[in-house]
């Protein structure tokens, strides 16, 4: 073996290269749901559009999306023609449940302590409406989760995220951010087909 | 004779510079880190008395308060298992506000109330820093095992 | 229509980048000429292919195109043509495709000013550089097109980050990724040097210019940032030791060290494999810090949202380039001869000591950046290296950098007596502990960090000023001095304009951070708050609509003894689109300090026109910081202009010319 005095350097390039590998693994920002594989927690909450109260037992048989929205969010924006395609296409297969998160108490414009119960709730379904309206309505219905306490369960930490919803209730997926176009025929379409299937066959 | 001194007293000099510089960055380290610690890790005691640390959560809706000085603010810091009230002198960052995530960098008082020299709010508009989300993802984990093992005692009990 | 051009033109883009990287390569090594000359049409095919590419995708930006997905999310009808051309670069997707231009430019270049080459050597070159071109061309096809459509087309877009809505982002991220990208040409002459096993002064002659190019932009690049930052950010800091700030700063750091080291390689011959092992640092620092930024493995505010798979190409990238370049160096290193012998009182050992403190000092930074990620690979817990760290390190470990910085131009090549070099010293030591001792009282009190920024300071000016002279008087003949100083060279005007640069921007950070000021207070209309001599009356808010944000102004006046010196209005923006409030602050910018004001949040959310909090500062010297840096920028132009550089390159000889380093 040839004697050469550089040769210390790849000790230092190995050592580099592997922390920065170990380092991508522990992205930051990809926080694994502790629910994942977990019942959805329960709820009960007003609909938008007829104020009775829903709860996701009544999905019990069904493979479905929980997906949290809101009119100040953003990227809900952006996130939402895709929804509206997804809901065209498939609603019948795969219907999706909006959860209306803190519509007006997540608007840092707004002063909630000039709002009392009524009239945030008026509020809210002014604004969830006519963002339905002039963006298209890709849920089954929405439910209203005024103080994001619902949100707090489901642990929602930033809007929007979608949650798939086996037949069973529990929750096999979670999509944190908006739903990409990528993530949509990578992961969650083909889950939701899997998951359909299979408890069909059982 | 005289070329090997010069390097001896080349080698010698270099080790020296690299002692120092070796010194400084590990007593640098020591004393400059910051951990990050999430609220219920605070009640729990986790946190170090008397030393720089962050902490991360949600702002709580309607803990925010300000002093009569009206630069002083007062808000609490939860991650849905535990709260930690923070105090904190100065201009707030612009994306700063109830209900959303931000990260304090201080030093636990004595009365419990959390020093903060710098506050971080998240910089996008629908996402907090990182570090306070995942101190509210664990806490929440813990906040269900606690639940089922509460449930579950209380199924064996009887 | 005119986005799918542009996007085939960015895949047409990969085959000829390969290629021509290749077969120049192949070529050279086998000595097939044909296969070399194909670098020439490669290097210009490449330019226009990407250039073309950016072009389409500047015009989507331009006619609001949003059903291109990078468009719709970084940009918004209302926004005003000038950030719609800068918001090219406003997200990862664009910001790459920018470096990739950049790239193709800096090749181009190289392959124009580079006819007077043996034409092995510059297909070589060129390419290494058409090499690293084909990686980000993957990179961006695979993981980061920003040619995407949407369907259905956005109505409208997202908007830019307010925060980048301002003339700062039309300038800081270009300069930055220019000098980035610009280490890759020192990088590509180090490494075909080696291949060709031919490390001599002639390729250090030759890669100085573009090294110093390089360094030009990224100070320039780094010093618009911190200035950036500084403004907009209403923070009153200048520079925060963030990753993001940590990653330009290393490549800029391992730069100065290269640049001297080819100095003494061209001069010398002498640390051939240092300065070839410096220039591969440097691009891969450059690297490392794209990495850094892309791949969110460290938290920052400058980060880009992250991506896995954009973070592992990265890497696989760095690791390629890196490793490939390390076997290279250690294959060819040992058989590189040592080059001329000096003694250890020499401008060589000394600029040898200058580099070890340099890559030292990078090291540390290096280690501060990626701590959180070491402790958090051995599940340590979550932590953050702050300020404190680099400032207890980063700072003692100048010192001595900045002492040499007053030495070296006094001490000569191989040899030279010490008692001659410390008695021509002695004028710039009295007046640099004169200067320490007196300044500070300007200031009101003395304290020792400012006085040792003030010595160091005026040891440097003095220093530079003094031998320049002493050089121009001793070259002078029959002329006048200052015909003498005229015709000194022009690097030797720039080796020394840039140690002024270092000078003011020492004594800037000095006096900055020991005596500045800031103050947070209450404020109604009428109230009044002073701070160091300055007297701000707050007179009142009132709303004004921007083009695609509204804002509340507030009036100040500024006084200063009772006189009246201006008005100040600082706003706080919401911008409609993302609802965003920011804050601009109000600054009085002076040569001798700057007073600045910034909003903080109305003491009450429902009435924005009563009271407010706000933060007052008083800055002083803080322009020198800035100033420091465009002076030393100025000394690299200046070097870069130098007549050896334009003269027929290969020529053998390499007489000393006077002086300079």
């Amino acid at each position: 073996m040839l004697k050469n005095r550089y040769l210390w350097l790849f000790v230092g390039f190995f050592a580099l290269m592997a922390l920065l590998a170990v380092g991508l693994t522990r992205d930051p920002r990809e926080i694994p749901s502790p629910l994942l594989g977990k019942p959805a927690p329960a709820f009960s909450l007003p609909r938008l559009d007829s104020g009775a109260p829903f709860s996701p037992e009544e999905m019990k048989g069904r493979v479905w999306l929980l997906n949290v929205w809101a009119s100040w969010c953003v990227s809900c924006r952006a996130e939402h023609p895709l929804l509206v395609r997804l809901a065209r296409e498939r609603r019948e297969i795969l219907p999706i449940i909006g959860l209306n998160y803190k519509e007006a108490r997540g608007d840092a414009s707004l002063d909630m302590e000039k709002l009392d119960e009524t009239a945030e709730r008026r509020l809210i379904e002014e604004r969830a409406r006519q963002w339905l309206d002039t963006r298209g309505d890709p849920y089954v219905f929405s439910v209203m989760d005024a103080d994001g306490r619902v949100g707090m369960d489901y642990g929602v930490y930033g809007v929007p995220e979608t949650y798939l919803i086996d037949k069973g209730g529990v929750i096999r997926f979670k999509q944190i951010g908006p739903i990409t176009p990528e993530a949509l025929e990578r992961d969650i379409l083909p889950l939701a087909e899997k998951l359909r299937r299979e408890s069909a066959a059982e | 004779m005289k070329k090997r001194h010069q390097r001896l007293f080349v080698i010698l000099g270099a080790l020296a510079v690299l002692g120092v510089i070796a010194a400084l960055v590990l007593s640098a380290l020591n004393s400059n880190l910051s951990f990050f610690h999430a609220p219920s890790e605070v009640a729990a005691g986790k946190a170090p008395k008397g030393r720089l640390f962050r902490v991360g959560g949600l702002v709580k809706v309607g803990s925010f308060a300000r002093e009569p000085d009206g630069v002083t603010s007062r808000f609490i810091l939860t991650d849905a298992s535990a709260e930690l009230t923070v105090r904190y002198k100065g201009v707030l960052p612009d994306l700063f506000s109830e209900g959303k995530g931000a990260v304090a960098q201080g030093k636990l008082a004595e009365d419990g109330v959390f020093t903060a020299q710098e506050v971080l709010a998240k910089h996008d508009e629908n996402y907090m820093p990182p570090e306070a989300a995942a101190a509210l993802q664990k806490s929440h984990a813990e906040g269900v095992r606690e639940l089922r093992a509460g449930e579950a005692a209380a199924v064996s009990a009887p | 229509m005119l986005t799918e051009i542009g996007h085939f033109s960015l895949i047409l883009a990969f085959p000829v980048a390969l290629f021509t990287g290749v077969f120049s390569l192949w070529g050279a090594q086998t000595g097939r000429l044909a296969w070399t000359s194909c670098a020439k049409s490669g290097a210009l095919a490449l330019f226009f292919t990407v250039g073309f590419a950016y072009l389409c995708l500047t015009l989507a930006f331009v006619n609001n195109d949003f059903s291109v997905r990078y468009v719709a999310w970084h940009s918004n009808s209302l926004l005003p043509l000038v950030y719609r051309i800068a918001g090219v670069w406003g997200g990862h997707e664009g910001s790459l495709l920018l470096w990739l231009l950049m790239l193709c430019g800096w090749t181009l270049a190289a392959r124009i000013f580079s006819r007077s080459l043996p034409d092995a050597l510059r297909a070589r070159i060129l390419g290494v550089l058409c090499l690293i071109a084909a990686g980000f061309l993957l990179f961006i096809l695979l993981t980061s097109n920003p040619f995407l459509r949407l369907f259905p087309g956005a109505a409208e877009g997202r908007d830019l980050n307010p925060m980048l809505q301002d003339p700062g982002l039309v300038v800081h991220p270009p300069l930055l990724y220019m000098g980035y990208v610009g280490f890759s040409v020192a990088y590509a002459f180090a490494i075909a040097a080696l291949l060709a096993g031919r490390l001599d002064a002639a390729w250090a002659r030759w890669s100085r210019p573009w090294t110093l190019a390089a360094w030009i932009f990224l100070t320039l690049g780094i010093a618009c940032g911190s200035w950036w930052a500084y403004y907009e950010l209403g923070w009153g800091g200048w520079w925060f030791w963030d990753p993001v700030e940590n990653a330009s700063f290393m490549p800029w750091l391992i730069g100065v060290a290269l640049l001297h080291s080819l100095a003494a390689t061209e001069k010398r011959g002498c640390f051939k494999n240092w300065t070839a092992f410096l220039a591969i640092l440097a691009f891969s620092l450059s690297l490392l810090g794209t990495f850094l930024v892309r791949s969110g493995v460290l938290t920052s505010v400058h980060a880009f949202a992250s991506d896995p798979a954009r973070g592992v190409f990265i890497l696989i990238f760095l690791a390629v380039v890196l490793g490939l370049s390390l076997l290279l160096f250690v294959w060819r290193a040992p058989s590189v001869g040592l080059g001329g012998r000096f003694a250890l009182f020499s401008r060589e050992s000394f600029l040898l000591a200058n580099n070890v403190l340099l890559a030292a000092a990078g090291g540390t930074v290096l280690l501060g950046t990626l701590y959180p990620l070491i402790v958090d690979a051995w599940n340590a817990g979550k932590i953050s290296v702050g300020p404190p760290y680099f400032e207890a390190v980063f700072v003692p470990m100048m010192w001595p950098l900045l002492f040499l910085l007053g030495v070296i131009p006094f001490v000569r090549w191989k040899e030279t007596l010490w008692k001659n070099t410390a008695s021509d010293l002695r004028l710039p030591f009295v007046a640099a502990l004169a200067a320490a001792a007196a300044l500070p009282f300007c200031y009101g009190a003395w304290n020792f960090p400012s006085a040792l920024g003030f010595f160091f300071a005026v040891w440097i000016f003095i220093g530079a000023k003094y031998q320049f002279l002493r050089q121009a008087s001793a070259a002078r003949g029959k002329e006048s001095l200052l015909r003498s100083c005229f015709r000194q060279p022009l690097s030797f005007w720039g080796m020394h304009l840039a140690h002024v640069g270092v000078a003011v921007f020492v004594a800037g950070v000095a006096v900055v951070s020991v005596f500045s000021e800031e103050k947070d207070v209450r404020m109604a209309a009428g109230d009044t708050v002073e701070i160091s001599g300055y007297t701000f009356r707050f007179l009142g808010m009132r709303e004004m609509p921007g083009v695609n944000y509204s804002a509340w102004q507030g009036e100040m006046e500024l006084s200063r003894q009772g006189r009246f010196l201006r008005r100040l209005f600082p706003e706080k923006r919401f911008y409609y689109s993302s609802a965003m409030p920011m804050t601009e602050a109000a600054i009085d910018s002076g040569f001798f300090r700057d007073v600045y004001v910034s909003l903080g949040e109305p003491l009450d959310r429902a009435r924005p026109d009563g009271e407010w909090v706000a933060r007052v500062y008083y800055k002083p010297l803080v322009n020198w910081i800035w100033g420091g840096c465009f002076l030393m920028a100025l000394g690299g132009i200046l070097a870069m202009l130098d007549r050896r550089y334009r003269r027929s390159r290969f020529s053998s000889s390499l007489r000393r010319e006077s002086g300079s380093c």
